[in-house]
């Protein structure tokens, strides 16, 4: 089983690497929110922002979006490969169906690395200054949740079979998750009826937990609570997108 | 179950639901398929013979029935058929840009488990006699269409497969390379012993390849004969005379009729419609006799029966009509 998902991680790696468009925008997207956005941050005072420190705060809340838009858009991949017969190809052989669909959120886990390692560094020059064990652990928990999150992008690819469906969906389900996990702003800004509502979105504990690692306290309980959380969300998400692969090809 | 065959279905069955109700895609069918036969399975679009086919390479799960495959259960034991068989889907969309044919066929064959240096040792000896040899590097997209479907069988074949199903190997291809191809496939079995079930919607092509021919409708098997039987059901072959006037088509009439054994014959405003078993045989006989007779015809052409005429003679309708209904 690992030499199969190893297989169909190098395929999937080839394919991307080898679209320049994809590499060029993949790479400069992390840039371009702190250029862009990052700026504005060191005007806003409150719950935590303000100064130097905002980038502490703004920094772990890119890195979600980063994961969540990119891991998210990865069913498109699978529905052109439905199209193409290449799922079909794959599933004609013994390999099992769990490596099929670990080789794929594998290579996008290994993006998600990519560019997650670069959002980090080039937020250095802006003024970042953070823990780097919890920069580093941030990283791995952000890994595994594009891991999760892929995996369910694909067995909705898998289950719409259609972009045209599959975009607004992606969209319709991440906008909300996003802004109700205070990825943006933190959610100590927001009245008591938001900050009620997001706390019944996993993703808040992920990023409440990064944002305690970057700051390096990593004795505070937001850090074990997202922890958990991550890794019992990726874990039902990848098994529920191994069990929709298997179920399409019945 | 004889000890030789290579699959054995029973009262196979695929139910879809749809937006409209279930639809009834197969609906039981009994499939023999015997070591070293080629087995055509034809039939209009929408018969049923992907989603057969799908079913026979678990891709798909039966609705009903049950089948063994190499000897195996189909659904029980999928994974075990599935190293066993070799499946070259329907023509899919356009490739993505990254992807390369060496690569493509070494991914295939690691993923029935052989290892890197066996997949690529495959794909040096498989190349060439699929005339795929120095296309290696050239990415899936630049293809023609019949380097495409060469390079599908490729993909098929990489773990060496004693049964292999093509669906529509040759359909949207050009004349040249379909031919081509058929010398492909033939030599699948006459060389390398390998069992082969193909569908197509054309009769020529299931004539040209298929020891044994299944004729699909609405998700039944109508007919299950060689391409020979099969065809003799058929009315045979046309030969349309065009004569100038309709005395001269009166003189030939009886020329034709002694010329050569028929089975029918039309005549009508412009000429002579002359039904016989083999028109390429018949042709030359009613040239030399319509000389002889000082006869000369306009035009003429042969016709032979289309799937629609088996179709016809099958089933009691044409497949226009089936398309409009
Ligand atoms: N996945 C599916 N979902 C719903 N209907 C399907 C599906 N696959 C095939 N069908 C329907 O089943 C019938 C048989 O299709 P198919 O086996 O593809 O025919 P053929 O290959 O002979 O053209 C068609 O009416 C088709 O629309
Ligand atoms: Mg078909």
């Amino acid at each position: 089983m690992r030499t199969e998902i190893w297989v169909v991680f190098q395929r999937q790696m080839r394919v991307l690497l080898r679209n320049p468009v994809w590499v060029f925008f993949g790479l400069t997207q992390p840039i371009i929110y702190l250029v862009l956005f990052g700026p504005l941050l060191k005007n806003v005072t409150g719950g935590g922002l303000g100064g130097d420190d905002a980038w502490r705060v703004f920094v772990p809340g890119l890195l979600l979006q980063l994961t969540i838009f990119g891991a998210g858009f990865a069913g498109f991949g699978i529905i052109q490969e439905l199209r193409e017969g290449v799922i079909e190809r794959q599933r004609v052989t013994p390999a099992s169906r769990a490596s099929l669909i670990l080789g794929r959120t594998l290579s996008n886990m290994v993006v998600t690395a990519v560019q997650a390692l670069l959002l980090v560094v080039v937020a250095l020059p802006f003024g970042l200054r953070a823990s780097w064990s919890g920069v580093a652990s941030t990283l791995v928990l952000v890994c595994l949740l594009g891991l999760g999150i892929s995996a369910a992008s694909y067995a909705m690819g898998l289950i719409l079979k259609d972009e045209d469906a599959f975009a607004p969906f992606v969209q319709g389900v991440s906008l909300p998750l996003l802004l109700l996990s205070g990825v943006l702003l933190p959610m100590s800004l927001a009245p008591a009826w938001l900050r009620h509502t997001s706390q019944a979105n996993p993703l808040s504990y992920v990023v409440d937990a990064s944002r305690a690692l970057f700051r390096g306290d990593f004795g505070d309980q937001h850090v074990w609570v997202g922890t958990l959380v991550t890794v019992a969300l990726t874990a039902l998400l990848a098994l529920w997108g191994t069990r929709v692969f298997q179920r399409q090809s019945a | 179950m004889a000890a030789d065959d290579l699959i054995q279905a029973r009262s196979l069955t695929r139910t879809f639901k749809t937006k409209t109700g279930p639809l009834d895609a197969v609906r039981g069918i009994d499939l023999d398929v015997r070591a070293g036969e080629i087995v055509g399975l034809l039939g209009p679009n929408g018969a049923g013979k992907t989603t057969t086919l799908r079913m026979l390479t678990t891709l798909l799960l039966p609705s009903s029935g049950t089948a063994t495959v190499a000897g195996l259960d189909l659904v029980r034991q999928a994974r075990e058929v599935r190293r066993r068989i070799g499946y070259v889907a329907q023509v899919g969309a356009a490739p993505s840009a990254g992807l390369r044919v060496g690569e493509e066929l070494v991914t295939q064959a690691r993923l029935q488990g052989m290892s890197a240096a066996d997949a690529r040792a495959r794909v040096a000896e498989l190349a060439p006699r699929l005339d795929l040899a120095g296309l290696e590097c050239r990415a899936l997209l630049e293809l023609s269409g019949g380097q495409r479907r060469r390079f599908d069988v490729a993909i098929g074949l990489m773990h060496r497969p004693r049964l292999v199903f093509l669906d529509e190997p040759t359909a949207g291809l050009d004349p040249q390379s379909r031919a081509n191809l058929w010398t492909h496939i033939r030599s699948l079995r006459d060389d390398a012993g390998v069992t082969v079930v193909l569908t197509t919607h054309y009769l020529d092509e299931a004539d040209a390849l298929a020891d044994r021919i299944l004729v699909m409708d609405g998700g039944l098997i109508v007919a299950n004969d060689t391409p020979a039987a099969l065809k003799s059901r058929v009315a045979g072959d046309v030969v349309r005379l065009g004569l100038p006037d309709l005395q001269a088509r009166d003189r030939a009439e009886a020329v034709v009729k002694e010329a050569h054994p028929i089975r029918d014959l039309v005549a009508t405003d412009t000429g002579l419609h002359v039904t016989v078993d083999d028109g390429t045989v018949a042709v030359a006989p009613i040239l030399r006799g319509l000389d002889a007779a000082g006869l000369s015809p306009t035009s003429i052409s042969v016709e032979r029966p289309t799937l629609d005429d088996v179709f016809l003679t099958l089933t009691g309708r044409t497949l226009r009509d089936e398309a409009a209904a």
